[in-house]
């Protein structure tokens, strides 16, 4: 069956919309997180119970994306057709499963462990007080079974294409998404409206359409919960996107580290292709779309466009000097647009309901939602989505619950190893593009990870430098040399070995990187380190003046120590690894400090606290 | 030439186990559109090089010779590819690929004393497999299942929440 028309659409869906349902539906998390965490048993086990208590009419199976409530994984949610009720559980064990079945959406089944929900979804909801989220990009993630279209249709799925190739020209949606404000999504803040018309005013016969999925920031998965979770979202907008700029063909580059996401989109390109919505003369309307997928080989680069464009033409993934920006010469030397998941998960949210709409959410400058995956030291771990101009403040302690284990509060860093930290003084600065760079920070993909007290701020430097190192495709100098130099610096500081002179040069070489590299991530790659020394300068000189570590994590800073509280149990004598601990039994032990190794494992394993952390 | 282990038509006598390989990696090198456009066609190496890989467990001198043979490419461009992307790999590796995640939460949450102690057991360092064909020990950068940080991947299964101590246990799982 092919779908010809906008109205065939609508019918379609009103006939999707009003088919008998079962008075209970209940999805199931089957995100990656989710089955690493354990879904997969309770899926089972809910088949199971369903089947032995003949429920197959009460109760329907979903299976969803991440719901975002990565902390609580495996999570399942109740919920009642009639009433509109919804129950969600978290840390659901196979052995709750009867029990939560049997108490179905009307009580709370006993000895288990029940969630809120915090978020809304403005399109098609008005937010009640307490609800920090709003989701626009996750609207489907978590909700709808990605596998299955007519979930996707029922819920005006693909009307927004059919609204821009049968009702607008292709100016009026690049003036539409323009007019919505809507901005790169990736980390650049581009807007997105403007990289559209570049392409759309270059004459070519043949253009390009990208999407970038190659998610590469360490500590961000916002992207893979979409694609997993709500892929139609994403083949809709970039087809919007090719009617807008003239192109015919879309290609999605994605990791190969995501295989469950490309399964999900194979299957979502072919059930397109089957209803006539992605192919040829779409809609009736004369404008043909298809997509194909391409897979990433594991390069960070490739998240740059220029060398992703390189990595699709099946080369090294190596950048090349803007201009000519891809919009004028891109993917076999024709104009092409590149975009990131999370911008295309706006765009049929933005034809459906308008600019205007869009703007009333966020700031001035940066209007819409963006999503954090919020990881780290973080109570809640999960994925959330706000309003620009949140705090990160409602971010951290009101959505993500505050900091694990009581410790106190350092910093989150966000951008990945493009970005910066931000201290507890900036907790109160609402989020969006400006005010991220404005202290140093940026918004990049939407990776937020929180650092606590224990954590080392050179260290996390250092940290990001080694990805940097690992990640540099070597093109240019200033990043492939320049950076381990700064590598070479920061190493010294953590093993204090560094002379009171090394901060000036660090500075002075983050400058040269910053002014000279050839890409993104070359010109930012100092970004952590300088990020890092402005807010925790007293923690560098601490390593540097007296060769400690503040936190207490560089390793040839430390000394363990065994204190006269030793009852000489002899426990840490037999779980050192390198037997460098020695004593009579019940005689106060000791550590010899030329063999130590600094594991820490005495540390932790001591049970009267007689180990001490110098 | 320095033995006889080509045939008449110049061909590598292969054992029909490879030769198999060989041929599924023909057929569907076949399956894709590659056009006429020579510079269009190499579009498609990385595409190639990923069922190779999956076929062979990694790509052999003669798989790479065979690849830019088919895609009328030089070797040296098809083994600049490959040393460019971390994914693929010119060596054999142990048949448990044990892949600790180095992300930045896993980092926070302790990704590097569990990388030391998987060192320390396999006597083996990063990039390595041991002796004995069994284990392969690697890092990788995030696998976004930052809740269950740290996150180790055996093979295509995910460990969460790994401390050191769990290291012993994750090595005993994996039984031939």
């Amino acid at each position: 069956m092919k779908i010809t028309s906008p109205e065939e659409l609508a019918q379609n869906a009103a006939a999707l919309k009003s088919r008998p349902r079962k008075p209970i539906k209940l999805l199931v998390s089957m995100g990656t997180c989710g089955i690493a965490a354990g879904t997969a048993a309770v899926l089972k086990a809910i088949h199971q119970e369903i089947a032995e208590r003949n429920l197959e009419n009460a109760i329907e199976v979903s299976e969803v994306g991440c719901m975002g409530l990565c902390h609580a994984e495996p999570v399942i949610m109740l919920a009642d057709e009639a009433t509109g009720e919804k129950l969600i559980y978290g840390d659901v064990t196979p052995e709750q499963v009867p029990a939560i079945l049997a108490a179905g959406t009307s009580s709370i089944a006993p000895g288990t462990r029940t969630l809120e929900r915090n978020w809304y979804y403005p399109e098609f909801e008005t937010a009640k007080p307490g609800e920090p989220q709003a989701r626009i990009v996750l609207r489907n993630t978590g909700r709808l079974n990605p596998e299955n279209i007519e979930e996707y249709l029922a819920d005006d799925g693909y009307a927004a294409l059919a609204k821009a190739v049968t009702q607008m020209t292709p100016q009026q949606v690049i003036d539409l998404i323009t007019a919505s404000g809507l901005r790169g999504r990736g980390g650049g803040g581009f807007p997105t409206g403007r990289k559209w018309q570049f392409a759309a005013d270059q004459k070519s016969e043949e253009k390009f359409i990208i999407c970038n999925a190659d998610e590469g920031d360490p500590g961000a998965f916002m992207d893979r919960a979409v694609l997993e979770g709500d892929p139609h979202t994403v083949l809709e907008a970039m087809a919007i996107g090719g009617y807008a700029i003239g192109a015919h063909t879309g290609v999605i580059y994605i990791r190969a580290e995501y295989p469950l996401a490309v399964r999900r989109l194979e299957i979502a390109i072919r059930q397109a292709e089957e209803l006539g919505l992605l192919g040829r003369n779409i809609f009736d309307s004369g404008f043909d779309f298809r997509i194909e997928i391409k897979y990433g080989a594991g390069a960070f680069v490739c998240g740059e466009e220029t060398a992703l464009i390189h990595s699709i033409e099946g080369k090294r993934g190596e950048p090349t000097v803007k201009p000519p920006f891809p919009a004028v010469e891109g993917l076999w030397k024709k104009p092409t647009v590149v975009n990131n998941v999370e911008t295309y998960a706006c765009v049929g949210a933005i034809v459906r309901k308008g600019a205007e709409w869009f703007r009333s959410l966020g700031t001035a400058g940066s209007p819409g939602t963006k999503v954090f995956a919020l990881a780290g030291k973080v109570a809640k771990v999960g994925l959330v989505e706000v309003p620009m101009g949140t705090t990160l403040r409602d971010i951290v302690f009101g959505i993500g619950g505050g900091i694990k284990n009581g410790r106190a509060f350092k910093a989150v860093q966000t951008g990945g190893p493009s970005g910066g930290c931000i201290t507890p003084a900036n907790l109160d600065l609402p989020i969006d593009y400006e005010a991220l760079k404005s202290i140093g920070s940026m918004m990049g993909s939407g990776g937020m990870i929180v650092m606590d007290e224990d954590d080392c701020m050179v260290n996390i430097a250092k940290f990001f430098l080694e990805f940097t190192l690992d990640e540099s495709c070597g093109k240019c100098t200033p990043c492939r040399i320049g950076n381990r130099r700064m590598y070479e610096m920061l190493n010294e500081i953590t093993e204090g070995r560094a002379s009171l002179d090394v901060i000036d040069r660090l500075k002075t070489l983050s400058a040269t990187i910053k002014d000279t590299a050839l890409c993104g991530l070359g010109q930012t790659s100092p970004n952590p380190v300088l990020s890092t020394l402005a807010n925790f300068e007293d923690e560098y000189l601490a390593h540097v003046k007296d060769s400690r570590c503040p936190a207490g994590v560089c390793a040839k800073l430390i000394r363990y120590e065994i204190s006269d509280r030793c009852v000489g149990c002899g426990l840490c004598l037999h779980r050192c690894p390198v037997n460098c601990i020695s004593g009579e039994r019940k005689m106060r032990h000791r550590i010899d400090q030329s063999r130590c190794i600094k594991c820490g494992v005495c540390f932790q394993t001591c049970k009267f606290h007689a180990v001490e952390k110098h | 030439m320095c033995c006889n282990c080509r045939n008449a038509s110049g061909t590598v006598a292969r054992p029909p186990e490879e030769q198999q390989k060989f041929d599924e990696l023909e057929r569907y090198i076949g399956t894709l559109q590659v056009g006429d456009n020579p510079d269009r066609r190499r579009g498609s190496l990385i595409q190639i090089l990923h069922r190779a890989q999956h076929l062979f467990g990694y790509l052999s001198e003669e798989v790479q010779s065979f690849v830019a043979a088919r895609l009328n490419i030089s070797r040296a461009e098809v083994y600049g590819v490959i040393s460019f992307y971390s994914y693929f790999i010119d060596q054999p590796i142990g048949r448990y690929k044990i892949n600790v995640c180095t992300g930045t939460a896993c980092f926070v949450k302790g990704a590097p004393k569990v990388l030391d102690e998987f060192k320390r057991r396999l006597e083996i360092r990063e990039g390595e497999s041991t002796p004995d064909g069994k284990f392969f020990l690697g890092a990788l950068r995030c696998v976004g299942a930052c809740s269950l940080a740290p996150v180790v991947m055996v093979n295509e299964k995910v460990y969460g929440n790994v401390t050191a101590e769990k290291v012993a246990d994750i090595l005993q799982d994996c039984a031939d």
